[in-house]
C-alpha cells in the first residue's frame, strides 16, 4: 500500500488559484454542462480506460457522457447491475487501468459486498465510485447518506459543491487513488449531478493518457484471506488517521474569513455538498460571517476544523441527509476540549430530512445570526392541482396492468410491484401495486406470501432492465423452493425511467456494438419455468385472455407483456373522440386514467399533445367513440 | 446584466427544452449561465421547473422566493404555485391552456384554471396571459408550446435575449427537420 503524501502537496498547489492553473493547460475552452457530464469529461481528462455502472436517479448521465464524448480507447458498458459493475471496475484497477464506476445512493447497497472487500485489497489503477445521493427523497426509496457509507467501508470520500468542482475534483480524486492506493468515492448529490452551469473544461489534447500495466500476478497482493485483511485493515487504520491531518491541508477544505461586520464574529457556519452554495448565498444577504467548507466528509480534515473551531464560540452546520459535518465537529470539540456549541440537525436548528433549499438555508442562518427573518407576504392562492406523477399517455404498462386487473377481477389476489416507471401503477385508478420495496423484491415477496396463503393468486411485476439486474435469483428461488406466483415481465426494451438505457436484452451495447439479446423467454425456461408466455398488452382481449390462463396453472409461471416504450418509439399515432358518438359515459377515465383523457362539458376530449394513439381507450368504449385519427 | 427565470409547467411540456435553449442563446453572448430542473420520476406528468440564472457572481443555480425577474408558466396553476419566487416587479408570462390532472378527471381534485388566471390577473402587475390555443392552432402543432411562450419573453425583453438570439440557439440546439415549425412558434405569440 503506497503511502506517499506528496500528491496532497500536488493537490492543494493544484487548487490554489484557477488562474494559475488555466496558465498551465493551454487549452480549455467553456462549456454548458450538467454536472453529471462535467465529471463525465472529468474522468475523461484524467485519462479514464474504463467506465462502467448501472442506471439510477441522479447519476445516470456520468456514463452516457463518457460514452458519447470519449475518445480511442476508453471502454464503456451498462453493466447488469452494480455488483458486476464494482467487480468490473476492480478488476480494471488490478490491471493499472484508471476506472470509473457509476450508481445512485441505492446501488451502492447492491454493490457494497465487493466495494467493502476492494478496500483491504486495495487497488492498482485509479478507481473512482461516483455514487449520486438524492436528498429529498425526489427518485429514490431512502434518503441514505453514502458519507456514513464513506465511513463504514473506510473509503475516502470527496463531496463536490457545484459543477465546475465536481470538474476539477473527480481528476484529484483519481490521483488520490493511486497514491494512496485505495478506492476514492465522489459523491454529488441531485442538485449538484443535475444542476448545469458554464465550466471551463480542458480540450481532448490536454487529457492525460494512462497505459495500463496488465494485470501482474500477486497472490499475496490479490488474494483476500484472514491475515491478509487483519494486517490490512491496521493500515488502513493507520493512514485513514494520517490522512485527517494530510486533508486539512487539501484546498477543497477552506475556510472563509468573517468580513466587514462579522470580522471578530464568534459565530460561524461549517456546510458541505450543494449547502455550502446556499450558505455562501446566504452570506450575500446576512453578511459574510466566517464558513468552514468541508469537501472530504471521510477522511474528515480534523486539524483544519479545530483551528475554525477554535476561534468561535458557536458554529451552525449546514449539510443534508445525515449530520456528519455536525458529528466530527461534536467529537473534535470533545478530543481537543473546545467549548464551541455546535447546533444542526440534533439541536433542532436544521430539518432532519428532506432538502434543504436556498430559502430555509437563508432562514436558519438569519435566526443563527439574531436576524429578522423574511418577510412572507405571498397572497393566499386558490387549490392548486394535486399533479402525482402517472404512467405517460399511451404507456404499455398502463395496458398490462388493466390486463391483469380484469383478468383478476374478483379473486383474491396481491399485486407486488418493483422499481421504474411501473411502479406508477399504483395511481388510481390502476391501483395495482400493493408492495414496493427495492430492485427485485417483489418476487421474494409474492413467494412469501403465497407460502403463507395458499389460496391466494400472487403476482409479482418486474420490468425487463430490473429483471437482468436483480429477478433472477428470485425466479431460481422460487423453482427451487416450489413457490407458486405469476411473473409478469413488463418488456417495454429499454430502462425507462432513468432515461432509456439499452440493457441485454435489447442488443445493444454502449460501444455501439449490435449484439444477440438475451431472451427474457428462454432465461425463464432454462430456469425451469414451464409456462411461459409473451403478449402485446395493447390487445386487451388477448392479454386478459392470455393471463387467465397462464395464473390459472401451478408453480412458477410468467407472461411476458412485450410493448416498446411510446417515450422512445415514438407511434405518429393519435386518437380522436367523436362527440356525435361519445354519451359522456366517462368509463375510459375511470377505467384507466389516461392523461392525454379528459372531460370537457359532457364528452370526453383528447389532448393532441399527449396522446400517442395506443388504442387501449378505443378498445373500452362501450359506444366506439373513441377512432384513430388520421393527422399529418 | 443579471437575471433570473423559472419555467414551470407539467412533465412533457418541454420546460427542460426552452430552458436549454435560453442557456446556450446566454452563453453564445458570454453569459455565465446556471440551471436545474426537475428530472426523473416527477417528469411523468408531475409538476416540473427549471431554474435559471444569468449574470456574474453567482453561487447557487437555486433561486430563492422573492427573486426571480422572470416566470415563465407553461400552464395557469402551476405558475401560481411558483408566484411565490417572482420579484415585487417581476414579469410573469403564462400560457392560458390549461392541463387537467387526471386526479381531476376522476373527480377526485376540482382543478378551475380560470381561477389560476384571475388569481395571477389580481396580484401580478407585469403580467401577460398568451393565447396558446390560438397561437398553437396557427402554428399547426401542439407540441411547441415552449418555444410559443419563450418568443412571447423575448418579444417583451424578458429574457435579455431577442427573438433572432433564440433561433440562432435553435439552429445549434434542434434537429434541422424542425425548425422551420420552431421559427414559426417563436414568432406566433405576436408581441
Amino acid at each position: 500500500m503506497p503511502r506517499n503524501y506528496d500528491i496532497i502537496c500536488l493537490l492543494r498547489n493544484r487548487r490554489e488559484s484557477r488562474q494559475e492553473q488555466e496558465k498551465d493547460v493551454k487549452a480549455l475552452h467553456s462549456e454548458f454542462l450538467m454536472g453529471n457530464e462535467a465529471i463525465a469529461l472529468g474522468a475523461l481528462a484524467a485519462g479514464v480506460n474504463l467506465v462502467c455502472g448501472y442506471p439510477g436517479t441522479p447519476s445516470t448521465e456520468v456514463l452516457e457522457t463518457v460514452a458519447k464524448r470519449r475518445g480511442e480507447g476508453v471502454y464503456v458498458e451498462w453493466s447488469v447491475n452494480e455488483k458486476t459493475a464494482m467487480e468490473i471496475a476492480g478488476g480494471a484497477a488490478y490491471a493499472g487501468a484508471r476506472t470509473l464506476v457509476t450508481m445512485k445512493q441505492m446501488g451502492l447497497n447492491v454493490a457494497s459486498d465487493p466495494l467493502m472487500c476492494l478496500e483491504y485489497i486495495g487497488v492498482k489503477g485509479g478507481l473512482v465510485v461516483l455514487t449520486a445521493d438524492d436528498p429529498g427523497p425526489i427518485s429514490s426509496q431512502t434518503e441514505q447518506d453514502t458519507r456514513h457509507f464513506a465511513g463504514f467501508s473506510k473509503v475516502p470520500c470527496f463531496d463536490p459543491s457545484t459543477a465546475q468542482e465536481a470538474y476539477d475534483m473527480i481528476q484529484e480524486a483519481f490521483d488520490f487513488s493511486e497514491q494512496y492506493g485505495t478506492p476514492v468515492l465522489l459523491r454529488p448529490t441531485t442538485r449538484v449531478s443535475h444542476g448545469y452551469a458554464s465550466i471551463r473544461v480542458k480540450d481532448p489534447e490536454e487529457y492525460r493518457v494512462n497505459t495500463p500495466e496488465g494485470f501482474v500476478r500477486d497472490t499475496g497482493r490479490w488474494v483476500i484471506f484472514p491475515r491478509l485483511s487483519n494486517r490490512n485493515h491496521r493500515l488502513i487504520e493507520e493512514r485513514n488517521a494520517k490522512l485527517r491531518d494530510v486533508l486539512s491541508d487539501y484546498a477543497g477544505n477552506r475556510t472563509e474569513a468573517g468580513e466587514g461586520e462579522w470580522a471578530q464574529c464568534r459565530k460561524g457556519l461549517a456546510a458541505g455538498g450543494i449547502s455550502y452554495t446556499y450558505a455562501m448565498e446566504a452570506r450575500e444577504r446576512t453578511g459574510r460571517v466566517p464558513l468552514l467548507k468541508i469537501s472530504t466528509p471521510f477522511p474528515f480534515p480534523e486539524r483544519k476544523a479545530a483551528e475554525f473551531l477554535a476561534e468561535l464560540d458557536e458554529v451552525l452546520c449546514i449539510e443534508e441527509l445525515d449530520p456528519v459535518i455536525e458529528r466530527e465537529l461534536i467529537y473534535i470539540c470533545g478530543k481537543y476540549g473546545l467549548k464551541t456549541r455546535i447546533l444542526g440537525k440534533q439541536t433542532g436548528h436544521m430539518p432532519l430530512s428532506g432538502e434543504n433549499t436556498r430559502d430555509s438555508v437563508q432562514a436558519a442562518v438569519a435566526a443563527f445570526l439574531g436576524l429578522p427573518a423574511a418577510e412572507e407576504d405571498s397572497p393566499e392562492p386558490p387549490a392548486l392541482p394535486v399533479r402525482p406523477p402517472v404512467l405517460c399517455a399511451g404507456c404499455p404498462h398502463r395496458a398490462s396492468f388493466y390486463a391483469v386487473k380484469q383478468a383478476m377481477r374478483g379473486k383474491k389476489t396481491i399485486f407486488c410491484g418493483d422499481i421504474g416507471c411501473y411502479t406508477l401503477g399504483n395511481a388510481v385508478p390502476l391501483d395495482m401495486v400493493d408492495t414496493c420495496l427495492c430492485m427485485g423484491a417483489g418476487l421474494g415477496i409474492a413467494q412469501a406470501i403465497n407460502h403463507l396463503e395458499p389460496d391466494r393468486s400472487c403476482f409479482a411485476f418486474v420490468g425487463d432492465s430490473t429483471f437482468f439486474a436483480s429477478a433472477l435469483p428470485g425466479v431460481v428461488n422460487a423453482v427451487y423452493n416450489q413457490a407458486a406466483f405469476t411473473l409478469v415481465v413488463l418488456d417495454n426494451s429499454t430502462t425507462a425511467m432513468t432515461g432509456h438505457q439499452p440493457h441485454p436484452g435489447t442488443g445493444r451495447t454502449m460501444m455501439g456494438q449490435a449484439v444477440d439479446k438475451v431472451s427474457i423467454e428462454n432465461v425463464l425456461r432454462g430456469i425451469g419455468v414451464t409456462a411461459v408466455e409473451t403478449v402485446d398488452p395493447l390487445r386487451l382481449e388477448e392479454a386478459v385472455e392470455t393471463v387467465k390462463r397462464v395464473s390459472a396453472l401451478p408453480g412458477v409461471k410468467a407472461v411476458i407483456f412485450r410493448s416498446p416504450c411510446v417515450a422512445l418509439f415514438k407511434s405518429g399515432k393519435r386518437m380522436a373522440a367523436d362527440p356525435e358518438k361519445c354519451v359522456g359515459c366517462g368509463r375510459c377515465i375511470r377505467e384507466i386514467g389516461c392523461p392525454a383523457l379528459s372531460m370537457n362539458g359532457k364528452k370526453i376530449s383528447v389532448d393532441a399533445a399527449q396522446c400517442n394513439g395506443c388504442g387501449l381507450c378505443a378498445q373500452l368504449c362501450p359506444v366506439n367513440a373513441l377512432k384513430e385519427e388520421n393527422h399529418a | 446584466m443579471r437575471k433570473n427565470i423559472v419555467l414551470c409547467g407539467v412533465g412533457g411540456q418541454g420546460t427542460v427544452l426552452a430552458s436549454r435553449l435560453i442557456s446556450a442563446a446566454a452563453m453564445a453572448k458570454q453569459i455565465p449561465v446556471m440551471s436545474a430542473e426537475t428530472i426523473g420520476m416527477a417528469q411523468r406528468g408531475g409538476s416540473v421547473f427549471s431554474h435559471l440564472r444569468m449574470g456574474e457572481g453567482i453561487w447557487s443555480p437555486m433561486i430563492a422566493r422573492g427573486e426571480a425577474d422572470l416566470i415563465l408558466g407553461f400552464e395557469p396553476g402551476e405558475a401560481v404555485r411558483m408566484l411565490p419566487y417572482l420579484k415585487p416587479d417581476g414579469q410573469m408570462i403564462v400560457s392560458s391552456r390549461p392541463v387537467m390532472p387526471v386526479t381531476a378527471a376522476l373527480g377526485g381534485n376540482a382543478y378551475r384554471p380560470e381561477e389560476m388566471l384571475a388569481f395571477l390577473r389580481e396580484h401580478v402587475s407585469r403580467l401577460w396571459i398568451v393565447d396558446t390555443d390560438r397561437a398553437l392552432l396557427e402554428v399547426g402543432s401542439a407540441k411547441v408550446l415552449n418555444l410559443v411562450l419563450l418568443g412571447a419573453a423575448a418579444a417583451r425583453g424578458a429574457l435579455g435575449l431577442t427573438r433572432e438570439d433564440l433561433r440562432e440557439a435553435v439552429r445549434t440546439q434542434i434537429q434541422e427537420r424542425f425548425h422551420a415549425l420552431n421559427f414559426r412558434a417563436l414568432d406566433a405569440a405576436g408581441d
